[in-house]
């Protein structure tokens, strides 16, 4: 039984509630106006009254029980004795009821799996059980829901105020949401990154120059030494906030000057669109064209200048494209910036003889300054945690070097390598893609903390 | 040159003057080259990604003639109406018949080049005219891999003779390959298909966008409009700011710890995928709709609320409506965003090779991006031109919702 | 308008010919013709709008910096036509400073914004030199007593009456010859005002200068000469003390006496 019927009869509900209410408010009305009164609120308000009593608390079961009910399945299969033959842990026993779960839910042809076919019908018996009882629960629970409510409906009875509060409660859980999702964020890394420490010292981690986890290797004999994220950190910082930045600084800077203070109108017209193309390009596009294309010119330049060691995944490559990938992020940032600087102050500088260029790098660049160097900031955080051009183009091997041709990994390639790996779940080399998150997202979180206290500084400044 | 102590005030500044226009001259041209060569760029990434799809869009395909008519399979047209035609005619020996044509007109080293589905093709087309069972049929099947890089002259050296003897023959020839956009993914770039990869996307963004466009807009419409000032309501507007910052691989770290943690049965599927891109999308929506609302101007609101409305109706009635173009500006550019993204879906399984398109949200998938970022990974020359094919694809989709929110803004957005 | 020629003896600095500026399609100024003696502070009043500060923009060629400006015309400083093809706006600029309205000090120290003129033109040959302009000027513009012990202190951080004379000391500091300030008053208190009114007063005859203001008893206190503009002409313009006291135009008599404007 598909999980969207409980909530197409609870909204089904719903509706009949509100049309129900509604014409009783209708009736209620006309009532009352014979003898001169009126009703406290619209009859469509006693209508959404009644209507959201109906599908609120049936869609909020409905929701808590879809995420409860595969584990009760799952319990009542296993008791069956059916399941006894089943191994008792590790991959294949979960690959048996996954797959006797997908026969039993209509999916899939053929079972693959030794001893998947022999409970297919417990599933089969215990998911209809589970969802003929939601089913009725939610159907009991949006019944009552209504007809609590439509028994309250008066005319002085304050539907309107009542839907209102609803409506605000509403709008203040979906803003909640944005909490709740950073909350999610850091608990998830924190209590997995925890994990992680448990097994791997955070001093080993924070400051061990040698990064090799074997996610094959045996859980217990796994030792520190080859935990050290640092050669990750390097090859991080020198990819997204040196390389990257070396081109997108002064491109990005250059460009927003030329488009603000030199391009004619139609030029801007047609170039700013372009720049924001260019931002809207998907970073697995630029990956890809790091890899196909950028990848083996460096590589050639390389051999070409005598470094013999250049190879076809590289720090340059990779750090080439995302500093083209921020060009127009940069740029945008610095236009602000100058933008936010007043007429006045230009208007001051030319009039004292100064030339265009003059006045833009002696008064307008200071001015800005602090609104740039946020925008600096924002691009680095968003450059560090680029993920796709670094996983296409730079490489796996974890090395302390600056010879930009050579292959370099990241933070992010090595959260996607061990988390897409082999290793099981609860494997150190898997656990410390948390840990790895966890710096990325603290350094982030800093970087634009700071940015947007400038930001807002610089703003005010000027206001 | 006099001492410039000498030289009078004005004389001192004309003798800078050329070396002070020198600069200027140097500095805007700076500029110029900055923005050039942002679009030297995009027009090389576009160039040579187009000119790679182009063969993406093709395949190579054998082409001959099939004699239904000499009666070497017997099939009633009838039973093609069913749901199991393809097993009667299976049956019925089709296979042999498309490999005994094959070999009578490509020679056996031709027909060895057929690939074992193929006939499933020439199958389709008779379950769709079962009337072409009474005739001859000119059927044209993909050619094998090996075939396809041999008429590229890529590839293993002694087909390539085949190969140009056969295009010589006009037996094997390069055609637009619709089935590219209606096939799912398969294990060789003659047989791969896009459609797999789009419907799971198109699933993923219709989670995406059911999700955080209300939870975006309501939250917007919150904070500007009825959040109190207090500490709480600085934490919302610091928590929003700082998760559109966050590094999308993060999501998916928060994907994986949470959402596959409370639905393990939906690994790799639409269901997950949108709602880790929903938390990624909705601070965009909420930032572009604080926006959209608040540029309407406090006298529309004074005037609702002259005429009775509760703070409620004033800013549904009024505000909203009027706000609606900016705030779906910022959720089409939004869901952009959240269609290109690929590292987040990574994470929480997305990257499994998923043959048949997904038929639920439920059911495992993959997205565009990630089909891109899979078949990057081979090296074959045919995979290239595919990848990049997908990637224009790709591309298009996103310059059509781009177009439409620049539309948008320009069409209905007023100013006060 | 023949009257213009007689009004001094001594050769204007300035001369201003059936001067137009237009606005994309409108026209801001219309057919003005003046002279500006070196020897005396000329003020420009007027309602607001009627295109005064436009006028005193065309003088140095700001106007240039406002898209879709247009001047028609001839102005010329010295005798040559500042609107010429190869007229250098830097070295015009350069001899024909300006004053804003609201002052606008860079964000720099108070010794850099003196010394940002003189920097880009090159007119101190070295760091002392520098020194004794950025001296000078300060003096000249009676702040340096204020300001000598904190000469590194950003700009923005003096008052508002320390900052509008900052900026005529970094006017005065490239040394030119004719002075331009655009209601300089206007964003200041009295006492500040009455301050910078005095500093008009010892800068005259060391440098033309042109005020615009809107206030006609501060046209009255510091200038000898004044124009009356109204609607984008220049309806009057003589003696301050003519103009005050007996004004030969109906127009002018009516905005003096207040009736509008």
């Amino acid at each position: 039984m598909s999980p969207a019927i409980p909530i197409l009869l609870a909204l089904a509900l719903g509706l009949i509630g509100w049309l129900a209410a509604r014409s009783r408010a209708w009736a209620m009305r006309k009532a009352v106006r014979a003898e001169g009164g009126e009703l406290h609120s619209l009859p469509n308000y006693h209508g959404w009254y009644v209507g959201l009593w109906a599908v609120v608390p049936a869609l909020a079961f409905a929701a808590v029980w879809s995420s409860l009910s595969p584990n009760l399945v799952l319990q009542q299969v296993l008791s069956d004795p059916a399941a006894q033959g089943l191994p008792a842990f590790g991959i294949q026993r979960d690959a048996i009821l996954a797959e006797a779960q997908a026969l039993a839910g209509g999916g899939g042809a053929t079972g693959f799996q030794k001893g998947s076919a022999a409970l297919v019908e417990p599933f089969r018996a215990a998911m209809h059980t589970y969802a003929v009882i939601g089913l009725i629960v939610t159907l009991v629970l949006g019944f009552a829901g209504g007809a609590f409510a439509y028994l309250r409906l008066r005319p002085h009875f304050t539907a309107r105020t009542r839907v209102e509060r609803a409506v605000m409660v509403g709008l203040l859980a979906a803003s909640l949401v944005a909490i709740l999702t950073t909350f999610g964020i850091l608990a998830s890394l924190l209590f997995e990154t925890a994990r992680f420490f448990s097994v791997v010292s955070p001093v080993d981690f924070l400051f061990g120059t040698h990064w090799g986890p074997d996610p094959m290797s045996e859980p217990s004999s796994v030792s520190g030494d080859r935990y050290g994220a640092v050669p990750l950190f390097w090859g991080t910082i020198f990819i997204g906030a040196i390389i990257a930045m070396a081109v997108a600084i002064p491109l990005g800077l250059m460009s927003a000057i030329f488009l603000t203070q030199y391009a004619t109108p139609l030029l801007r017209k047609w170039m700013k669109p372009l720049l924001e193309i260019l931002a809207g390009v998907p970073t697995v596009v630029y990956g890809y064209f790091a890899a196909l294309t950028v990848a083996p010119l460096v590589r050639d330049f390389g051999h070409m200048i005598g470094v013999a060691s250049a190879s076809s995944e590289s720090a340059l490559a990779a750090g080439l494209v995302m500093g083209i990938m921020i060009i127009p992020f940069v740029s945008s940032m610095a236009d602000d910036s100058i933008a936010a600087v007043p007429q006045a102050m230009r208007d001051g500088s030319l009039a004292m003889g100064a030339t265009k260029s003059e006045t833009i790098k002696k008064v307008l660049i200071p001015a800005a300054l602090p609104g740039i160097v946020a925008g600096v900031m924002l691009a680095v955080s968003r450059a560090i945690g680029e993920t796709m051009i670094v996983v296409m183009a730079a490489g796996a091997t974890a090395r302390l070097t600056a010879n930009p041709f050579e292959s370099m990994t990241t933070v992010t390639f090595q959260i996607v390598a061990m988390l897409t790996g082999e290793g099981s779940f609860d494997h150190p080399a898997t656990l410390s893609a948390f840990a790895l998150g966890m710096v990325l997202f603290l350094v982030t979180l800093a970087l634009n903390f700071i940015a947007l206290r400038v930001v807002k500084h610089f703003r005010e400044a000027y206001e | 040159m006099s001492d410039p102590a000498t030289l009078s005030r004005d004389a001192r500044i004309a003798a800078r003057l050329n070396r002070r226009y020198a600069a200027e001259r140097r500095f805007k041209a700076l500029g110029f080259v900055a923005v050039l060569f942002s679009a030297l760029v995009l027009a090389f990434l576009l160039v040579t990604m187009t000119a790679n799809a182009l063969g993406g869009f093709q395949r190579a395909e054998l082409r001959f003639p099939i004699d239904f008519a000499s009666g070497a399979m017997t099939v009633d047209p009838a039973q093609l109406e069913g749901a199991n035609a393809m097993q009667v005619l299976e049956g019925a020996g089709l296979k042999d018949v498309v490999a005994f044509a094959a070999s009578q007109s490509l020679g056996d080293a031709g027909a060895a080049e057929l690939p074992d589905g193929a006939w499933r093709e020439v199958g389709e087309a008779l379950i769709d005219d079962p009337s072409r069972l009474g005739g001859t049929f000119q059927a044209a099947l993909p050619a094998s891999d090996d075939l396809a890089a041999a008429l590229r002259k890529d590839g293993q050296p002694q087909l390539r003779g085949l190969a140009d003897q056969l295009a010589a023959q006009g037996k094997l020839v390069t055609a637009f390959d619709w089935g590219f956009l209606s096939r799912g993914d398969a294990t060789g770039p003659q047989d791969v298909g896009i459609w797999g990869a789009l419907k799971g996307s198109m699933l993923t963004m219709l989670v995406t966008l059911l999700l955080a466009f209300p939870i975006g807009v309501l939250a917007a419409v919150y904070l500007e409009e009825y959040a109190p000032k207090n500490r709480w309501t600085d934490i919302i507007e610091v928590s929003i700011n700082n998760l559109a910052a966050v590094p999308s691989i993060i999501f998916g770290l928060l994907g994986l710890a949470v959402f596959l943690a409370i639905f393990p049965n939906y690994r790799s599927a639409p269901l997950i995928g949108g709602m880790t891109l929903a938390l990624m999308t909705m601070p965009v929506i909420v930032i572009s709709g604080r926006n959209a609302i608040k540029a309407v101007p406090p006298s529309i609101r004074d005037a609702a609320l002259a005429v009775g409305a509760s703070r409620v109706q004033t800013v549904f009635h009024h505000v909203l409506p009027l706000a609606l173009p900016g705030i779906l500006t910022g959720t089409i550019i939004g869901m952009a965003r959240a269609l290109g993204e690929t590292a987040p879906l990574l994470m929480i399984g997305m990257r499994a090779f998923v043959a048949s398109p997904p038929d639920g949200f439920t059911s495992p998938a993959t997205v565009l991006p990630v089909q891109i970022f899979l078949w990057s990974d081979e090296i074959d020359r045919g995979f290239v031109e595919r990848t990049s094919a997908a990637i224009i694809v790709l591309l298009l989709f996103l310059l059509v919702m781009n177009g439409l929110a620049i539309y948008l803004r320009n069409r209905f957005e007023k100013r006060w | 308008m023949n009257t213009l020629h007689t009004l001094d003896s001594i050769d204007p600095k300035i001369t201003a010919r059936n001067v137009s500026v237009y606005y994309g399609e409108k026209r801001a100024i219309d057919d003005v013709s003046i002279d500006i003696s070196p020897k005396y502070v000329t003020a420009f009043i007027g309602p607001s709008g009627c295109g005064k500060s436009t006028f005193l923009r065309t003088l140095n060629r700001m106007n240039d910096t406002i898209a879709g400006a247009r001047v028609e015309g001839d102005i010329a400083l010295d005798g040559v036509d500042i609107y010429k093809s190869g007229m250098d706006v830097v070295q015009l600029r350069a001899r024909v400073g300006m004053v804003f309205q609201k002052p606008n000090p860079f964000p720099k120290s108070i010794f850099e914004n003196i010394a940002y003129g003189p920097r880009i033109h090159g007119l101190a040959a070295s760091k002392t030199e520098l020194e004794e302009i950025v001296e000078r000027s300060l003096k000249r513009a009676g702040l340096w007593d204020e300001v000598k012990d904190r000469l590194t202190d950003s700009g923005t951080a003096l008052s508002g009456g320390q900052q509008q004379r900052l900026c005529i000391a970094r006017a005065i500091a490239v040394e030119p010859e004719v002075i331009l300030m655009d209601e300089p008053c206007s964003a200041l208190d009295p006492i500040a005002t009455a301050r910078i009114e005095e500093l008009i007063d010892e800068l005259r005859g060391n440098y033309a200068i042109v005020i615009v203001t809107h206030s006609m008893q501060q046209a009255a206190r510091v200038s000898q000469r004044t124009a009356f503009f109204h609607l984008g002409k220049m309806v009057e313009y003589g003696k301050t003390s003519d103009i005050f006291t007996n004004p030969r135009e109906e127009r002018t008599k009516d905005y003096i006496t207040g009736r509008y404007g």
